[in-house]
């Protein structure tokens, strides 16, 4: 684990997994709900978690380079079920590239469970991992100018289900009628960080 | 009856409603966004006798007009700008009294490039999570001001402050901003590291409320690629692929793939929004001072 400072009162905390950047952001949430650690924002992303607002970041960085990220604490909620049309315009580039048939691809989506590792380029944007590797897939050549919102996408290890219309470059394997992001709703968002999610198919229209 | 609202009449080139923005939900994708020069945002509003947090009007170059339905008191400041009622002149960078249908009239500026209009009550549009601000990046919060737009305005608490003229720091003619190496300079050559902290850059026109862009010599890479996406702070000099960088204003994505050279101190900020294209900017090392 290293822990990178970012300006007078950040801190970039890099490790060296996905896993262990979930379990590292569990471990923080703990403590700032303990009241041990006072944060503006704890960050998660890709192979990191993002600390700003700190008051010394400095102490808590050779804190917390002493440790070791404790491993991630038993899930207790429910994973969220999300609705799925598989009939999205790249299934069968994603079915090919699996080497399988397209119902194939979209039972092998269905059966994973995901968790969301992190969230951004737009509120209620969730990265899902839960897919084994040998199922990544690349971005399209050419990016969508316009990607419909609830389009349940692929890209690298990551799903991802757009919510709102957007540019983008993601493999488009189906369509949710799930409101992912709604501001007037409590929570606005319904994926967050550490959510688990399942992937339920429904018939097409 | 009081009606307490601004009717837009001339909405300007790019003129939004912001407050202290919302910070706190970064890990949900949300950007901070709120007003870019903070200082001001909260001098006016000090002027005008609101509370720090109350919403103002965020102007771009070329200012607005507004009509308020009922007497309010308004102050202009930032970039410094001509301020008519109805066709007179009136002070810039103090309270100012508009009566009920009055035209406020904010000008283009003469210098800098954001100008920030309180007015008493504050700019009352429905908050989301917490805050009033318009966020381009994301879309949340009231759209940018159109013509004919009406603003609802919160009721008016306290008597506004008894000053001519607060002073106010003129537009930079040079941005000079401190600089916290990292977290990824080492992800540069040791030359682009001394490049950037000795050479001198200009304020692009492509800057937004999103980033600062400057034109200047690139900076090259030590290491090629992307980086899996990391959060960004407030203030990240990141580096996109055409060697420039780019210095995260409000609206910055919450995380990104280019690496951050640098991080500006965040006092650099308020002189970075009122930084007009073309402006030489400079970054100083600050672990070297």
């Amino acid at each position: 684990m290293r822990a990178l400072p970012v300006g007078d009162s950040a801190l970039l905390v890099e490790v060296s997994s996905g896993h262990e950047a979930q379990a590292l952001h569990a471990e923080l949430l703990r403590r700032r709900a303990e009241g041990l650690l006072t944060v503006r924002e704890i960050v998660p992303a890709a192979r990191t978690v993002l600390l700003d607002g700190l008051d010394d970041p400095v102490r808590l960085a050779s804190e917390l380079t002493a440790s070791e990220v404790p491993p991630a604490p038993p899930r207790a909620r429910e994973a969220i079920e999300i609705p799925v049309r598989y009939d999205g315009p790249d299934l069968a580039e994603v079915a090919a590239h699996w080497g399988v048939p397209e119902h194939e691809a979209a039972r092998i989506h269905a059966d994973a469970e995901f968790t969301v590792a992190f969230c951004g380029f737009a509120p209620g944007f969730g990265y899902l991992t839960g897919l084994p590797q040998r199922y990544d897939v690349p971005r399209r050549a050419t990016p969508r100018t316009a990607v419909p919102a609830g389009s349940v996408a692929l890209a690298g290890p990551y799903t991802g289900v757009y919510p709102r219309s957007s540019p983008g470059g993601w493999q488009l394997i189906g369509r949710t009628d799930a409101v992912l992001w709604d501001h007037a709703r409590v929570p606005a968002a319904l994926l967050s960080p550490g959510t688990r999610v399942r992937f339920v198919p429904v018939d097409g229209s | 009856m009081t009606d307490r609202a601004l009717v837009v009449v001339r909405a300007g080139a790019l003129t939004t409603v912001q407050d202290r923005g919302r910070p706190g939900h970064a890990h949900l994708g949300v950007p901070r966004s709120g007003a870019l020069d903070k200082p001001t945002a909260a001098l006016v509003n000090r002027l005008v006798g609101n509370p720090p947090e109350a919403a103002v009007l965020e102007t771009t170059v070329n200012g607005c007009a507004v009509r308020p339905r009922s007497t309010v008191t308004v102050a202009v400041g930032g970039a410094p700008c001509p301020v008519s009622v109805d066709g007179r002149p009136v002070a810039w960078g103090a309270p100012v009294r508009v009566p009920a249908g009055a035209l406020l009239d904010v000008g283009a500026v003469v210098s800098g490039v954001r100008g920030y209009v309180a007015v008493s009550g504050g700019i009352a549009v429905e908050p989301v999570l917490g805050s009033r601000s318009t966020d381009l990046l994301s879309g949340l919060g009231p759209a940018p001001l159109t013509d004919g737009a009406v603003l609802p305005l919160g009721t008016p608490k306290n008597v506004h402050a008894r000053v001519d003229v607060a002073p106010q720091p003129a537009p930079p003619a040079e941005l000079v901003l401190r600089v916290t190496p990292g977290p990824r300079d080492d992800w540069f050559t040791a030359e682009a590291l001394r490049t950037f902290t000795s050479r001198t850059y200009r304020v692009s026109s492509a800057s937004n409320r999103i980033g600062l862009r400057t034109e200047g010599p690139a900076l090259d890479r030590a290491v090629p690629g992307e980086l899996p996406s990391e959060g960004m702070v407030l203030g990240a000099v990141q580096v996109p692929p055409d060697g420039r960088p780019v210095v995260f204003l409000a609206d910055h994505p919450t995380t990104g793939g280019y690496p951050v050279i640098a991080v500006v101190h965040p006092g650099g900020l308020p002189a970075a929004a009122q930084a007009a294209p073309g402006t030489p900017v400079r970054f100083i090392n600050a672990r070297r001072h």
